[in-house]
């Protein structure tokens, strides 16, 4: 194609936009309406993935001691755990600092029933806590490190992790994961469905133009090249002003809700994380939508 | 120039519209279509630019073979044929430049090229200071001189018109015919379906009459000949 026609059907593309005013309106706000549920589904998608996150990094495997076990057996467990692949970290937990960690979890009322426990009477052990790359396998590390004791040598008294209630919050997180993941496929395909058929009927509404096209001789991809530009032109538009809508909006709400959700622990995904991907996908799918919208539609006329 | 043998067309609804016509017209020549309505003249019109093939027969036209043509290659053979309209048919958002501009655009000739053929085209119906005008904003006899204009721009060898007269007063259809004339004066094949007598009578052209699919007349220096 020359570079001239090309230009002309830039030129068409961007005029009929003008021309055609309120379907042109109509198209770009069927979009912008499709693309921001979409969006704020993303959004909602993207924070209850990170909250699962958050929530499954919390789970750690707690590894008790014999009373009785020597400083070097200890250093030599804190080695074989810290060795294991799938182990991320691991922290020595004195009996001293559990003696501590208890008493301030179990604050002000519990504090009186610790009293008068120091360091000669401490009825704790001395303690590993171990955390995972991936929580999902925390079971399968648990049980490695309880292998470690052998039958005429067992410095470790127990492994504790949650058992069951671990695996139950894995179910639950993965469900939640799966739910969010089937809403967002299906937004987006309803927003397709909405989005062509609006430029379906963009299209009928000129198919007299298209036939005239014809008539003076006029190739289809030349007849179909202004369309393709209007199409992508209309994708483009809609779906920037939705990002642009959807991340100002949730840039508001990331900063109104900061001081409430942190004193409940939880930390939206900020709006440096999230908007490069969620303006990258609205915008690519308006566009490819606006493009296949006028494709499809397009091709039922040239048949002609 | 056109040559027809033996054409059949047959729509899906089991219309007969044409049954055995045969018929060659030469370049240059001036040719009006005649017969009742539904007798056959829009299909016939229709095989030569294309936008129906026979059922069966041969048509050629500036000797391709249009019946056996490739989608591929039917928007070219268009651009050597210019057809009018009774309804004119021109885009209602475009100006009367932009029309008649638009037939070049699509065969992607050079900007330059397009505004001075354009204005030249536009000038010789007539039309060079409304240019600008929309097709609303233009009269009926006007839309049909952009209307000729868009068909005439690209140099075809042949016109198909298909009562182009149809919606114009007695004065104003003259004004047409004149145009016409003057096309065909330099060197363009027309091809003309109308119901109008007194053009036919006066003009004493070449006249083929269809009735029911056939050919009922052809004559040289032909007459009407319905009564109205």
């Amino acid at each position: 194609m020359k570079f001239s026609t090309m230009l002309r059907h830039l030129r068409e593309g961007s005029k009929s936009l003008l021309r055609n005013g309120w379907m042109t309106f109509a198209s770009i706000s069927s979009i912008c309406i499709s693309l921001f549920i979409l969006g704020v589904f993303m959004l909602l998608a993207l924070n209850v993935n990170n909250l699962t996150e958050q929530i499954e990094s919390q789970v750690q495997i707690r590894v008790f001691m014999q009373l009785n076990t020597e400083q070097d057996k200890m250093d030599e467990l804190h080695t074989t755990i810290g060795n294991m692949p799938e182990v991320s970290s691991v922290v020595f937990v004195s009996k001293m600092e559990g003696l501590e960690l208890l008493r301030t979890s179990l604050g002000d009322d519990g504090r009186e029933l610790l009293d008068g426990y120091d360091e000669t009477n401490n009825p704790l052990p001395d303690s590993f806590t171990v955390e995972v790359i991936n929580p999902q396998e925390i079971g399968f590390v648990a049980k490695k490190i309880d292998a470690i004791n052998t039958e005429n040598d067992a410095p470790i008294s127990s492994v504790k992790y949650g058992q069951g209630t671990v695996e139950t919050l894995f179910k639950v997180t993965t469900a939640v994961r799966n739910i969010g993941l089937v809403i967002v496929a299906g937004l987006a395909l309803t927003a397709m469905f909405l989005i062509s058929n609006t430029i379906k009927v963009t299209i009928l509404s000129r198919s007299r133009e298209i036939k005239i096209m014809k008539l003076v001789g006029a190739t289809n991809p030349f007849i179909s090249w202004p369309f393709f530009i209007e199409g992508a032109m209309i994708g483009f538009i809609g779906s920037v002003l939705t990002s642009s809508i959807v991340m100002f909006g949730y840039s508001q709400l990331v900063s109104f809700s900061q001081f409430e959700l942190g004193l409940m622990m939880i930390r939206l995904v900020t709006v440096q994380e999230s908007a490069l991907l969620v303006c990258a996908l609205l915008i690519g799918i308006g566009t490819l939508i606006g493009v296949w919208g006028s494709t499809i539609s397009i091709r039922k006329y040239l048949k002609v | 120039m056109i040559e027809m043998q033996d054409i059949w067309k047959t729509y899906a609804n089991g219309s007969h519209a044409l049954r055995g016509v045969s018929v060659l017209i030469d370049r240059n020549e001036f040719v009006y279509l005649v017969g009742p309505s539904g007798a056959g003249k829009s299909t016939f019109m229709k095989l030569i630019y294309r936008e129906e093939v026979p059922t069966k027969g041969q048509i050629s036209v500036n000797g391709f073979n249009i019946g056996k043509l490739k989608p591929r290659k039917i928007p070219y053979v268009r651009r050597n044929i210019g057809v009018i309209f009774q309804d004119y048919r021109l885009l209602p958002k475009l100006s009367a430049y932009e029309n008649v501009a638009f037939a070049m655009e699509v065969i992607e000739a050079p900007r330059r090229l397009i505004r001075k053929r354009t204005m030249e085209v536009l000038e010789l119906v007539g039309l060079r200071d409304k240019h600008a005008s929309l097709p609303a904003q233009l009269s009926g006899g006007e839309q049909q001189r952009v209307a000729i204009a868009r068909a005439i721009v690209n140099n075809p060898a042949v016109i198909v018109a298909d009562e182009p007269t149809g919606n114009l007063d007695p004065d104003t259809s003259w004004g047409i015919m004149h145009l016409l004339e003057e096309i065909n004066f330099r060197g363009t094949t027309i091809i003309m379906a109308t119901h109008n007598r007194e053009i036919v009578n006066r003009q004493r052209k070449r006249v083929i009459a269809i009735e029911e699919g056939l050919i009922a007349r052809d004559e040289a220096r032909g007459e009407y000949g319905y009564e109205i």
